[in-house]
């Protein structure tokens, strides 16, 4: 996996709290046995207006013509709460979104998206409801993510974001967590060892 | 300083540590069709094998049918994930209960019945109400398909320390009052995401009185909660339930565990960083009104107005939540009527839960406008409740009695409602869409499901207690 580092674009705004992986990504589309093609079913429900996804809903923010494109999604508090499935960050890094900007997020979600190169920022909610009036003034707003220096900017603000420096690192570096930890085989083997006997 | 029972049980499981990041063992690992398939082809392409298929066990239960035995009963993309674990777990040698074996059903059931959960274990499983081991007194959760790629391969797990929460509820329960109406009144004290960063410990006195099974019920919505698990100290209510299954330890093992199971128990000085109290007399039976978890009331309160919260955010989904649900504030949900009635799930489809379903079940006769179907979560179950006869109370009353799996919780199956279809439902998630695309799902106990089922309505399940 490679890494990421920079971040740039415009932001689709999705005003709304405690937004769920059925909605993300509802069930009839986690019956795939890949990791792919699962963009084109993200937000299903709230996307299209029929089942066949011919239809698109205008009112959804996601379809209107500025927001296309667009590779980061603003949002407000618990975003990814529910299920475990990670077919919701494959949706939306499918769909083409780089980073997620929240209040809060649930946290399986969270863990999901650092496994996959998605980039999850939490910010106060009066700097997520600054972003949201930002990009409601000028929806092709222009906003910059560092990752390295953990900042975003915008016009001429600069926000600073916290992330747990492991967490960084491996997105930075798109690490193998698999093969990592594989490194550290004596170090499990001398603790299966030591397991309890009935277990 | 004293240590929490996580505390405890995450510090008895370090492998390494690097800064916050705590490689922790992993006991035991739950498997499923829908979550696995990526996992296994991560494993391939990268020449990996499974290194401890013994502590591996998986099990079909989303994606298959309730009505037929055939995997490819649900169509063929459902036969393909179902036909891909059984090869995946043949492959690397993993013990799988497939349907038609005596051992299979959803997984959160089958676990505890067979004795693979035990207190102080670690147990994952790539769905997020793994949480239901807690109630064993084992660190249990949900994880992501990369993460059950990473413990298939080297049976740890990378984790930050969560905080500790302890909810504590003293007291007794009023009758007709359930453990789904203990968690529901939980989440509605403390929201759907009141939990989040936390793992729950669940104490006092209405607790310890609960049999195990009312224990998963508690800590399967942990999750729902945002909890990134939920916990109860195991005591002897735990062991008697544990003793003689199938995967327990016997004979001299069976005493060197219990000895270790007896230091599984928050010290006195311990800290949490948060407390939440509730008395077991204020819970009544519950139902939820809006499409979260946390949107939930007492059957004998009224649907709130959006203006009840101060919140805007709050204010903000419960308008969204109204509009979905086609309710109005201060609405009596006992004047509302339901299409469809669920009973089943990992949090509600156990022997106690069918029983208590039965009970009410078997004083009148499901209203003609109504689709009632009855799901027992696992071949034990089903077996079990026809021993008892169950089967007939619910077909005689006008219930359908189906094949154990997940069915309609999130009907991955056919078991799927249509746009304006309202549900009472024993499931988890009242999501918008979870039972079917513009269905409404309410959630309530299996007495309160039944209840609804027979008037039609929903209706204080206490009336049905003698």
């Amino acid at each position: 996996m490679s890494g990421i580092s920079q971040i740039s674009g415009r932001a689709a705004p999705l005003d709304q709290a405690n937004v769920d992986t059925d909605q993300i990504i509802p069930k009839q589309f986690l019956t795939g046995v890949t990791r792919s093609g699962y963009g084109k079913h993200l937000f299903h429900d709230w996307r299209y207006l029929d089942k066949n996804e011919s239809v698109l809903n205008p009112d959804f923010s996601l379809n209107q013509g500025v927001h296309k494109g667009a590779t980061i999604l603003l949002t407000r508090e618990n975003f990814g709460c529910g299920s475990s499935r990670e077919h919701a960050p494959w949706a939306l890094a499918d769909y083409g979104f780089e980073a997620i900007i929240a209040v809060s997020f649930a946290d399986i979600f969270y863990g999901n998206c650092i496994n996959n190169q998605l980039l999850p920022i939490a910010l106060s909610s009066a700097q997520v409801q600054a972003l949201f009036e930002a990009v409601s003034a000028s929806p092709d707003l222009e906003i910059s993510i560092d990752l390295p220096e953990q900042t975003i900017n915008f016009d001429d603000t600069s926000f600073n974001f916290d992330i747990a420096e492991h967490h960084k690192h491996n997105l930075i570096k798109g690490l193998d967590a698999i093969g990592q930890t594989l490194e550290l085989d004596s170090k499990i083997s001398a603790f299966e060892g030591k397991r309890q006997i009935w277990l | 300083m004293g240590k929490t029972l996580y505390e405890k049980i995450v510090d008895a499981h370090l492998v390494d540590s690097i800064g916050e990041d705590l490689l922790l063992y992993i006991d035991r690992h739950l498997i499923h069709e829908v979550t696995t398939p990526q996992a296994f082809a991560g494993l391939d392409e990268k020449n990996r094998k499974v290194r401890r298929p013994d502590l591996t066990f998986g099990t079909m239960d989303h994606s298959i049918s309730t009505r037929s035995l055939a995997l490819d009963a649900c169509g063929p993309q459902n036969a393909l994930q179902l036909n891909t674990l059984a090869v995946n777990c043949a492959r690397h040698g993993i013990e799988l209960y497939p349907v038609g074996h005596k051992n299979q059903g959803i997984v959160h059931v089958i676990g505890p019945q067979l004795g693979l959960i035990q207190p102080g274990m670690t147990v994952v499983c790539g769905d997020s109400h793994t949480a239901t081991h807690g109630a064993f007194g084992a660190l249990a959760f949900g994880i992501g398909t990369s993460q059950v790629e990473h413990v298939l391969a080297t049976q740890t797990l990378k984790q930050s320390r969560a905080k500790n929460m302890r909810v504590s509820i003293e007291g007794k329960l009023g009758l007709g009052v359930t453990a789904k109406d203990i968690i529901l009144a939980i989440i509605g004290k403390i929201g759907h995401a009141g939990a989040t960063g936390h793992v729950i410990e669940y104490a006092g006195s209405a607790i310890r009185s609960l049999s195990m099974e009312e224990r998963m019920t508690v800590c399967n919505m942990s999750i729902e909660a945002g909890a990134k698990a939920g916990l109860i100290a195991p005591d002897e209510t735990t062991y008697a339930y544990i003793k003689g299954k199938e995967f327990a330890p016997s004979g001299e093992n069976w005493d060197k565990a219990l000895s270790f199971w007896h230091t599984l128990f928050s010290d006195d000085d311990a800290k949490f960083d948060t407390l939440v109290k509730l008395k077991a007399e204020d819970i009544a039976p519950q139902i939820t009104w809006g499409t979260n978890p946390g949107q939930v009331v007492a059957v004998t309160e009224a649907v709130p107005s959006p203006d009840d919260f101060a919140d805007p955010i709050v204010k903000a989904s419960a308008i969204k939540a109204l509009k979905y649900m086609a309710l109005e504030p201060g609405q009596k949900l006992t004047d509302v009527d339901v299409s469809h009635v669920f009973i089943g799930s990992c949090t509600n489809s156990r022997i106690e839960d069918l029983r208590a379903a039965a009970a009410v079940a078997k004083q009148g006769k499901v209203k003609d406008s109504v689709t009632a179907i009855v799901v027992p979560g696992s071949v034990a179950v089903k077996e079990q409740a026809e021993a008892e006869a169950l089967d007939k109370i619910f077909i005689d009353a006008g219930f359908e009695w189906r094949l154990p799996g997940c069915s309609m919780c999130l009907g991955m199956n056919d078991d799927v409602l249509n746009e304006g279809d309202r549900c009472a439902s024993t499931s988890n998630r009242n999501f918008e869409g979870r039972q079917g695309r513009g269905a409404r799902t309410h959630l309530v106990s299996p007495e309160m499901a039944a209840a609804a089922a027979i008037e039609g309505r929903f209706t204080d399940a206490r009336r049905f207690k003698s």
